[in-house]
């Protein structure tokens, strides 16, 4: 995952030339008239040119997108904004399999005569890779679906909000964390739609318009006679959906040491908090090491669900196909077959899931034209399944895909990527304060911070954004320079309890980084705070010079 | 064509400009062309072929700004794309950091580019990726790799009269082997900005050697160690602290903070041995001699002997601070020694021999304090020698503190960040009191 230069942009403030997920390509365009959608019919005839040439030139299998790809910036700082811009990307990607070799080609000449040359294109690569050797491609049978479509459900699109209203909200939410005392604020709005096109020899036409939305804040606090400072990160999350995400709704916010979202984000609420926050870490309790219960909210759990379930059970990691760079995968093919790998505890069940409304990663059919579904991936702490695309499905004995393809751009070549992986909420009734009255001793763990962890998935640390000490299941305070180490296999069969569907919320990673060259995807993962017992947590502060 | 000569690029931007009417205009012409090569499991898995160019326009009224970019080129859509910059800047609120532009500058040519590299073929990278195969397949180990070439030109224009015009080119390759067992790993890395220098064959020996070297690696336990970091290991580590900026510092949310206020600007921050530098003439690492600022980049210290000599000052930030602007790093070079990776080696009575790190996070600003883990060849040194292979580490560390503790340089050479693929000019380190906080399992 690749999400620090998002973070630094976040939390340090920057200009265009630092705007994440820019493709070379993105252009800045009129919002207006990023609006008006091509037409699907001048969509499907350009696409039948590509699959018509790619056919008739040898290859066995085509399929070709058709990529409008729309970005919404708004950076702000304290009392200015550095930076309004919008971007447009558009142009195809057409991928072939001849010889029995993948082929792929690009161009952003969305005309038929650039449709035909970059399927020769893709023919001629496939063509030249498959002298290089290996084994055939084999794909898993798909169904021709006709002429579809899908859209994200959304109330109000981002994209039709007046700049103005974005502009002023983020300034009213810094004059908020100023008036409180922060010496620095940073806030951005973030919006993508992507308006995706898909098309295949398999009979496909298949027209989606896909939304998401990320409203984010760093508040500084310094402290200059000790020298030091602290930050709090809003506690919004991603999502897939419009902007009725920035109407704050009771209902949808959960209570407690402080105010966290569901559906709904209230980001005024939240940067005042923030900001009385990030003088309480200036002044809170640096961390005795040792082992402690840990209770993981669901604004935490995310990422380490991300991390060290998400990942590892990627197929392709765990073949080999990511091992120069991302790396392989601890959970490998015998201990899927085995039938009974003990991953985590029994109280742990998680599912990938692309169905999920509201997600990142929620769409109607993937980039390689599967229609999108629900499944298991650990039952009652076994690894069940893994994640799959249509020429792995084979391996696991699959007789179809379960549909995680995906492409950050027309530019890039799809691949396997994470659907919504989410721990399911515990099947009893138990509330957050009925879990944490019977910890003895224990730090609580608010939001996401530092992560890492190694290219097989078996050691990794987290930080956090709130830590708060539970002595005899009472909190008992803030605490500072939290992190916690631990190998996966251990921690999650250390996982005691999941609170129950009450308190179930998503979390997720806007740029998730992955492949060569690198490609950044968008994904969800929902969970109800969970305790895990015995964990080991270090103290990070350090002095320098 | 994505690549247009300086005189074609000029002409395309004079023509562009002629359209402003606004009260300050700067255009701005890029382009690319080049491709890759992915490849696992011994066989190709994808590669790709991508040209691109694009013009950007930033219209200016007072301090309103509007930035509008397209990637046709006939005289209609030239013309379209100043007027809707125009309408962005009307509609766009002030901005009181924007600078105005600046006139006429003296930049010199720069030598980044390439002809090379530039000529590369999808066959020519074919042949590089065979040459790679070939050691793996006769080692009998299983190769994933990555080789990536990129030709690109930059140009601005401004109606100030500013002009400037810079081409480069630029070939990474990266390549991991494993043993058939999964039990070993082995990687080596690569960036050259000439393509005749590159050596994918000698470059996956490095790798399969490293591999074979591994395997049975043994569990010794995590706590500070006199390590030597080769310069794949240190680059990836170092990455994370070259940004010399003042305005953080000032502001007092950066390693560069002093307490009670200001920079550490002229302190003793690191070991006398220490030597960080940025030159865009260096010819085993050239840069850009302008930045997008339209800044002269000249050689700049930024370390010298341990002490903070420099702090960068974007052109708002100078303004308000009454100083020169000065750019940030265009490159970076840090001093060697004259020392082998062998020489380090024997010197050492007791330590690790660190070849890559991975997956290091930033895990507070403040010491610069980063988590990240060893991968791909990890050995264990005792009175001058490798002794065996070991297990993997995750450490928590500061870059800051580490180049205090540093005991010996080798031989600089050029270096690619594993995580950004940034080219760096960057010696092995020793290192005594490097911080491994646990073990890993990871191959």
């Amino acid at each position: 995952m690749r999400r620090r230069d998002f973070i630094y942009l976040t939390g340090m403030g920057a200009g265009a030339m630092m705007l994440p997920g820019m493709n070379a390509l993105a252009k800045t365009i009129d919002p207006l008239q990023a609006l008006e959608g091509v037409d699907a019919k001048i969509k499907k005839e350009l696409a039948d040119v590509a699959l018509n040439t790619a056919k008739s030139n040898g290859a066995s299998y085509a399929d070709v997108r058709i990529g409008r790809y729309l970005n919404q910036f708004v950076v702000t700082r304290e009392n200015k904004v550095l930076n309004v811009a919008n971007t447009e990307s558009y142009g195809i990607g057409i991928r072939v399999i001849a010889n029995g070799c993948w082929g792929f080609a690009a161009t952003n000449d969305v005309t038929k005569e650039g449709m035909a040359k970059t399927a020769l294109k893709a023919v001629a690569v496939a063509k030249a890779n498959a002298k290089i050797g290996g084994a055939p491609v084999q794909l898993a049978p798909q169904k021709g679906y006709g002429e579809v479509s899908w859209k994200t459900p959304l109330t109000k699109n981002a994209f039709e909000v007046p700049i103005k209203e974005k502009v002023d909200l983020l300034l009213n939410a810094n004059g908020i964390a100023m008036a409180g005392g922060a010496n620095f604020v940073n806030s951005i709005m973030f919006a993508v739609n992507e308006q995706k096109y898909f098309a295949s020899t398999d009979g496909s036409y298949i027209d989606q318009d896909v939304h998401r939305l990320y409203p984010s804040f760093t508040v500084t606090k310094i402290d200059p006679t000790a020298g030091s400072f602290e930050t709090r990160r809003s506690l919004s999350s991603p999502v897939g959906m419009g902007y009725e995400y920035l109407d704050p709704l009771a209902t949808e916010k959960v209570l407690g040491v402080t105010p966290r979202y569901k559906k709904r984000y209230d980001m005024l609420e939240d940067i005042k908090f923030a900001t009385q926050q990030a003088g309480d870490k200036l002044k809170a309790k640096s961390v005795e090491p040792g082992k402690y219960d840990l209770v993981l909210d669901p604004s935490h759990l995310w990422l380490t669900i991300h991390e060290s379930v998400g990942h590892p059970t990627e197929l392709d990691r765990v073949l080999g196909y990511e091992a120069n760079f991302a790396g392989t995968s601890f959970l490998t093919l015998d201990k899927w077959k085995s039938g009974n790998f003990k991953f985590g505890s029994d109280a742990v069940n998680i599912v990938g899931d692309k169905t999920q409304v509201g997600s990142l990663g929620a769409v109607g059919y993937d980039d390689e034209g599967v229609q999108c579904k629900k499944w298991d991936i650990i039952k009652n702490g076994v690894l069940v399944n893994y994640q799959a695309i249509r020429d792995q499905a084979h391996i696991i004995g699959l007789n179809e895909s379960q549909g995680c393809c995906y492409s950050q751009s027309w530019q890039d070549v799809q691949f396997q990527r994470m659907p919504n992986v989410s721990l399911q909420p515990g099947k009893n009734p138990l509330s957050v304060d009925e879990m944490i009255k019977n910890v003895e001793k224990g730090v609580y763990i608010i939001g996401d911070g530092s992560f890492s962890i190694d290219q097989q998935r078996y050691n990794f640390q987290f930080g956090g954004q709130l830590f708060y000490e539970i002595k005899e299941g009472k909190i008992a305070g803030m605490l500072n320079d939290v992190a916690y180490q631990a190998n996966t296999q251990e921690f999650w069969n250390s996982c005691a309890k999941v609170c129950d569907e009450r308190d179930y919320r998503l979390g997720g990673a806007f740029n998730d980084g992955k492949g060569q060259p690198s490609q950044s995807s968008a994904v969800s993962h929902g969970a109800s705070t969970a305790l895990f017992k015995g964990v080991n947590v270090i103290n990070t502060k350090r002095k320098i010079g | 064509m994505p690549i247009l000569n300086k005189e074609e690029a000029q002409a395309l931007l004079k023509k562009v400009l002629a359209f402003s009417k606004a009260e300050e205009c700067e255009v701005t012409l890029s382009g690319s062309e080049g491709g890759n090569i992915r490849y696992a499991l011994n066989a190709v898995s994808t590669a790709g072929d991508i040209s691109t160019m694009s013009l950007a326009v930033m219209s200016v009224f007072g301090k309103k700004a509007g930035t509008a970019t397209i990637d046709e080129f006939d005289d209609a859509a030239l013309e379209r794309v100043v007027r809707r910059s125009e309408e962005l800047a009307q509609l766009a609120p002030a901005n009181p950091e924007y600078m105005p532009l600046l006139g006429p500058q003296n930049f010199p040519d720069s030598i980044t580019y390439n002809a090379n590299t530039a000529a590369m073929t999808p066959d020519s990278r074919a042949d590089m990726v065979a040459k790679s195969l070939s050691v793996t397949k006769e080692a009998k180990l299983t190769a994933a790799g990555f080789l990536e070439n990129s030709t690109s030109f930059n140009s601005v224009i401004n109606s100030k009269g500013l002009f400037a015009y810079n081409k480069g080119s630029d070939l990474t390759f990266s390549v991991t082997t494993r043993n058939q067992e999964g039990t070993a790993s082995g990687y080596a890395a690569r960036g050259f900005t000439d393509v005749n220098k590159m050596d994918t064959f000698a470059a996956t020996k490095v790798a399969a050697g490293k591999c074979i070297s591994s395997s049975g690696a043994k569990a010794i336990e995590p706590g500070k160690y006199t390590v030597i970091l080769e310069p794949v290991a240190a680059t990836y580590m170092l990455e994370n602290m070259f940004r010399f900026d003042a305005r953080s510092a000032e502001e007092g949310r950066s390693f560069l903070s002093k307490k009670g206020g200001g920079t550490r600007l002229g302190e003793q921050l690191m070991d006398p041995k220490v030597n960080i530098y940025s030159d865009p003439f260096n010819p085993d690492l050239p840069s850009s001699t302008w930045t997008g600022e339209g800044l002269s980049r000249e050689k700049t210290m930024w370390i010298d002997k341990g002490v903070v000599k420099n702090l960068s000052y974007s052109r708002y930030w100078a303004d308000k601070k009454g100083v020169k602007p000065l750019p940030g790093p265009g490159n970076i070079i840090m001093d060697g020694g004259d020392a082998s990776l062998e020489d380090l080696i024997k010197s050492t009575e007791r330590g690790i021999l660190v070849s890559r790190l991975w997956y290091i996070r930033m895990v507070d600003p403040q010491s610069l304090l980063l988590t990240g883990l060893t991968r791909d060849g990890t050995f264990y040194i005792e009175n001058g020698k490798i002794k065996f292979p070991v297990k993997n580490f995750r450490f928590n560390e500061s870059p800051v503190i580490m180049l205090n503790n540093l005991e010996a340089l080798g031989k600089q050479e050029r270096s690619i960040s594993v995580e950004s693929y940034r080219s760096y000019l960057i010696p092995p380190m020793k290192i005594r009191d490097f911080t491994f906080s646990s073990l890993s399992d990871a191959v």
